[in-house]
C-alpha cells in the first residue's frame, strides 16, 4: 500500500488510469465500452422519466429485476435454442417495467412520492437477488452464491473476436436513436416533454391526460433499465449473482443529468462515466492505489465534470416539484 | 392632499440620468424621476415602456448602466437590493412572491437574518398591521390567503422592514373594483401620513385620482411629467400613444344564434373538495358575449373551468360544444410553457388529441403565419416564449386559440396586465370570434371592461349565478350580494 504519493508516483497513477480506460484496445473494447452499455440504457430510460417530471431513482432495482428475469428465462427456456436470448431480453424489459409499475401505481393511485417508493423497491430488489442466488436459483453444487451459467443460446454474440464487446452496444445505440426520435418527433414524445415542463399547461391548454403520460414514461424507463440488466447477464456475466451491478442504476442518474436528458448525449456521458470507472479500477490494479481512494477520486472527478458543465442546472427537480404538487392533491 | 414638502428638503427618491440597456435594446434612456416626500407619483406607460425596469433599478434589483440613484438625498454605498431596503425602499411586484407553505408571520420576516422568534414575529405583524391599518388573518398559511390579503401581506412585509418608500407595480391589476378602490384609498392615506409611493399602473383614471404627480414613459424615455391635477386622461393617453386613434366603441347589436351551452342545476366542486357553484342553470347562445361578473372567491373561476370542460360537474347536467378556445387568467401558468419555442407552444393546443408524428415543419410555418397575422413581435417561431413581452405572449395565446373556427371561447381576465393597444387587440379578437358564430364567455375583474365588451352579463355571487342587466350599478350590487332581488337564480 502506498502511504503518500510522490510526484513520480503521480505519473504512474495517471498512466495506470490511461491504460485501464482508453489507452489499450482491450481496455477500451473489453472494459470501458462494455461498462458504458448499461449506463447508457438506464440513462436513456431515466432521461425519458425525468423529462416527464418523474424522478425515478429505481434504475438499480429495475435493472436487477431485468437481470433476474433474463437469467431465469436463459436457464429454463434453453429449448428455444438461439432465440432464447431474444426471449430473455424481452422478459428482462417486462420485469423492469413491472418493477417500475409498482412505483408508478403507488404514485398515481395514492400520491406516494416516487423517490421514496423507488428507493424502497431498490432495497427489495437487492435482497431478492441475494435470496434467489442463495436459494431457489443457486447453482447445483451449492458452493457459490450465484446461478448456473446460462447456455449459449441465451447469450449475446460478441461483436469483435477477441474482445468482450457484445451486441448490447448496438441495442444501446438503437435505443438512444429511437428515444431521441420518439421524444422530438412523435406526439406522444412531445406530450412527455410538455407534461414534465408544465403539467398545468398540458392539462388545460393541451387537454393532455397528464397522469397517463407520466405513468407511461415511468414504465418505459423501467423497461429500459430492465433491458440493461438483461443485457448485462446475457452479454457479460452469463449468470446472476449479488453485486452484479456496481451501482449502474445510480450512476445512470448522473449520466442522464449530465447529458441534459438528451438520449443521444447520454451515449457520450455514459462513455465518459465508464472511462472514469475503468480508469479508477486500472489505478487500483496497476498503480496500487487503494480502491477506496480510486473510488473517491472517481466520484470527485464526476462531480467536477458535472459541476463545470453545469449539468445539474436543468435537473428534474424544477419540474419535479410541479408534478409532485399535483400528485399531492 | 398632503402639503407638498419644501423644495429644500431632499426628495424621497431621485433618479438622475438613469440608463439601462439589455443587449441591443435600450430599456431605460436617460431618465430623471423625482418622488417628493409624502406624495404619490404615478408611473405610466404601455407594456415594454421601461416602467418595471426603472423601478427595479430604484429597488436595486438590477444595476443601472449609467446615472445616479439617491434616497432622501443620499446615494447608498452599495446600490443593491439590500442597500435599497436599508434606505427604506419596499417594492411589491405584480406577481406576488410569498411562500405559500409558510405562515403569514413567517412570510413577514422572510429574508431577515438571525433566529426566527415566533413571539416577536407575531408582535411585529400585529404592530405593523396596527400602524398601517392593513389587516390579514394571522395564523394561516400564506397560500390560503385571498389575492387581496396576499397583496396586503406583501405591503406589510415592506413596512415591517421600515419601508418609507413603497413601489407598487400594477397593484390593482389583480383586484376586483371594490378592492382596488380600497387599496387606492389606503395608498392616499399612507402618503398623507408622510409615506412616499410610486404607483406603476396602466389605469389612467386611478393614476389621476390618487396621485400628486404623473410621469409617462415611452420607449424608455420620459415623455411627460407633471402634476396629476393638471393632467386629463386624454392628455396622458396621447403621451403614451401619440398615434392613438380614438376607438369607437363597437357596440355590437346583441345578436344571438342557436343555444350552445345548456346548464341544468350544475354543482361544481374545486380541487380541495369545496363546493364553489351550487345549482346553477343557464343557457348561452352562439354570437353572445357573456361577461361573468364576480368578486374574487365567488366561484366564477370554477364556473369558467366547468364551462371550458376542464372540470366535470359533480351534479346536474351541462351540454358543451366540442371545439373550445381557452384563454386562461395566468398565461405562464396555464397557457404557455416559457422555455418551449413559439412553435412548440402553438403545438400544445389540443395536444391530447394528437396522434402519430408531430408535423414540426408545418407547425413552424403556421406559427410564422400567426406571428404575421396577429402582429406579434417575436424574433422567430423558434424563439422561446419567455423572450416575448407579456403583451406579445398574450397575443400568441389568443392567436393560437382563435386561429381555427371554434364554437366557444372561454376567457378569464384575458387582458390582465396588458396595455391599451394589446387590450384593444384582445377585445377585437373576441368580438370577431362572436361575429363568426362562437359563444364567448369571459370574466374580467374590471367592470368597465366587462361592460364595454359583454352583450350580456351573468353575476356569480357566493356560488349562485344570476342574470343581470348591463347596468353598472345593478351589477356592482349583485356582485357583493346586495342585489335588488330580481335575479332569481336561473336565467334564460
Amino acid at each position: 500500500m502506498i502511504e503518500s504519493f510522490a510526484l513520480a508516483d503521480l505519473g504512474q497513477v495517471l498512466d495506470a488510469f490511461w491504460r485501464g480506460s482508453l489507452g489499450t484496445s482491450s481496455a477500451f473494447f473489453s472494459g470501458t465500452l462494455v461498462r458504458a452499455i448499461p449506463l447508457a440504457l438506464v440513462g436513456i430510460g431515466l432521461s425519458i422519466a425525468f423529462r416527464a417530471g418523474v424522478f425515478n431513482i429505481g434504475g438499480e432495482g429495475q435493472l436487477l429485476l431485468g437481470a433476474t428475469a433474463a437469467t431465469f428465462v436463459g436457464l429454463y427456456a434453453s429449448a428455444l435454442g438461439p432465440i432464447a436470448v431474444v426471449a430473455a431480453l424481452v422478459a428482462a424489459g417486462i420485469a423492469g417495467a413491472a418493477w417500475a409499475t409498482v412505483a408508478a401505481y403507488l404514485r398515481d393511485r395514492f400520491g406516494v412520492f416516487e423517490v421514496v417508493s423507488t428507493i424502497m423497491l431498490n432495497f427489495i430488489a437487492v435482497n431478492l437477488v441475494s435470496y434467489l442466488v442463495r436459494g431457489p436459483l443457486q447453482e447445483p453444487t451449492r458452493v457459490y452464491p450465484q446461478t448456473e451459467i446460462i447456455p449459449f443460446g441465451a447469450r449475446l454474440p460478441h461483436l469483435w473476436p477477441g474482445t468482450r464487446l457484445h451486441a448490447g452496444a448496438i441495442i444501446a445505440i438503437v435505443a438512444a436513436v429511437a428515444s431521441w426520435w420518439f421524444l422530438s418527433r412523435t406526439a406522444a414524445g412531445f406530450r412527455i416533454r410538455a407534461a414534465g415542463a408544465s403539467p398545468t399547461v398540458s392539462r388545460t391548454t393541451g387537454r393532455v391526460r397528464v397522469d397517463r403520460v407520466t405513468f407511461g414514461a415511468f414504465v418505459a424507463s423501467g423497461a429500459l433499465a430492465g433491458l440493461a440488466g438483461g443485457i448485462e447477464v446475457s452479454g457479460v456475466t452469463y449468470a446472476l449473482y449479488e453485486n452484479l451491478s456496481p451501482g449502474y442504476g445510480f450512476s445512470a442518474i448522473a449520466v442522464a443529468i449530465l447529458a441534459r436528458l438528451r438520449p443521444l448525449a447520454v451515449l457520450l456521458a455514459a462513455l465518459l462515466f465508464a472511462t472514469l470507472e475503468t480508469g479508477a479500477l486500472g489505478m487500483q490494479r496497476d498503480a496500487g492505489v487503494p480502491s477506496v481512494v480510486a473510488l473517491a477520486l472517481e466520484a470527485a472527478i464526476i462531480l467536477a465534470v458535472v459541476g463545470v458543465s453545469g449539468g445539474f442546472r436543468d435537473a428534474p427537480w424544477r419540474t419535479w416539484r410541479a408534478s409532485g404538487a399535483t400528485v399531492a392533491r | 392632499m398632503s402639503p407638498r414638502q419644501q423644495a429644500s428638503e431632499p426628495p424621497a427618491l431621485e433618479l438622475r440620468s438613469v440608463s439601462k440597456r439589455f443587449g441591443d435594446v435600450v430599456a431605460v434612456d436617460n431618465v430623471h424621476f423625482t418622488l417628493t416626500r409624502g406624495t404619490v407619483h404615478a408611473l405610466i406607460g404601455e407594456n415594454g415602456a421601461g416602467k418595471s425596469t426603472l423601478m427595479r433599478i430604484a429597488d436595486g434589483l438590477i444595476p443601472a448602466d449609467a446615472g445616479v440613484v439617491r434616497f432622501f438625498g443620499a446615494a447608498p454605498k452599495a446600490h443593491d437590493a439590500r442597500g435599497a431596503a436599508r434606505a427604506g425602499v419596499g417594492m411589491v411586484h405584480q406577481h406576488l412572491s410569498l411562500v405559500p407553505s409558510l405562515t403569514v408571520a413567517e412570510n413577514l420576516v422572510l429574508g431577515g437574518s438571525g433566529l426566527l422568534r415566533p413571539v416577536e414575529t407575531s408582535a411585529l405583524l400585529r404592530t405593523t398591521m396596527e400602524s398601517s391599518g392593513l389587516r390579514v388573518p394571522e395564523h394561516v398559511l400564506a397560500g390560503d390567503l385571498s389575492i387581496v390579503e396576499q397583496q396586503r401581506l406583501e405591503i406589510l412585509k415592506a413596512l415591517a422592514r421600515g419601508a418609507r418608500i413603497l413601489i407598487l407595480d400594477e397593484p390593482t391589476a389583480v383586484l376586483a373594483p371594490a378592492d382596488s378602490d380600497e387599496l387606492l384609498r389606503w395608498i392616499r392615506a399612507f402618503a398623507d401620513r408622510g409615506g412616499s409611493v410610486v404607483l406603476v399602473t396602466h389605469k389612467l383614471r386611478e393614476a389621476i385620482a390618487v396621485s400628486d404627480d404623473v410621469t409617462v414613459l415611452r420607449h424608455g424615455r420620459v415623455v411627460r411629467s407633471g402634476r396629476a391635477a393638471e393632467s386629463t386622461e386624454a392628455d396622458l393617453a396621447r403621451a403614451m400613444f401619440p398615434d392613438t386613434l380614438d376607438r369607437a366603441v363597437a357596440s355590437t347589436t346583441p345578436a344571438a344564434g342557436s343555444t350552445i351551452i345548456t346548464a341544468e342545476a350544475i354543482v361544481v366542486v374545486d380541487a380541495g373538495g369545496v363546493q364553489r357553484i351550487g345549482g346553477a342553470s343557464f343557457h348561452i347562445r352562439r354570437q353572445e358575449i357573456v361577461g361573468i361578473a364576480a368578486v374574487e372567491g365567488s366561484g366564477h373561476r370554477e364556473l369558467l373551468r366547468a364551462i371550458a370542460g376542464l372540470v366535470p360537474v359533480s351534479s346536474g347536467a351541462i351540454q358543451l360544444p366540442e371545439r373550445v378556445a381557452l384563454i386562461p387568467a395566468d398565461r405562464l401558468r396555464e397557457a404557455l410553457i416559457s422555455e418551449f419555442t413559439l412553435t412548440e407552444n402553438v403545438a400544445l393546443h389540443e395536444l391530447g388529441r394528437r396522434r402519430g408524428l408531430m408535423p414540426w415543419r408545418e407547425l413552424s410555418g403556421r406559427t410564422a403565419a400567426l406571428l404575421d397575422r396577429f402582429a406579434i413581435v417575436a424574433p422567430s417561431p423558434s424563439a422561446p416564449a419567455w423572450s416575448l413581452s407579456g403583451g406579445n405572449q398574450q397575443r400568441l395565446v389568443v392567436a393560437r386559440e382563435l386561429e381555427h373556427a371554434v364554437d366557444l371561447v372561454v376567457a378569464d381576465n384575458p387582458t390582465r396586465g396588458l396595455d391599451i393597444r394589446a387590450t384593444a387587440f384582445v377585445h377585437d379578437q373576441l368580438r370577431e370570434a362572436a361575429a363568426r358564430g362562437a359563444a364567448v364567455v369571459f370574466h374580467s375583474g374590471d367592470l368597465d371592461e366587462l361592460l364595454s365588451l359583454a352583450t350580456r352579463v351573468l353575476v356569480v355571487f357566493h356560488g349562485t349565478v344570476s342574470e343581470s342587466g348591463l347596468d353598472r350599478e345593478a351589477i356592482g350590487r349583485a356582485m357583493v350580494g346586495a342585489g335588488s332581488g330580481d335575479g332569481a337564480g336561473s336565467a334564460a
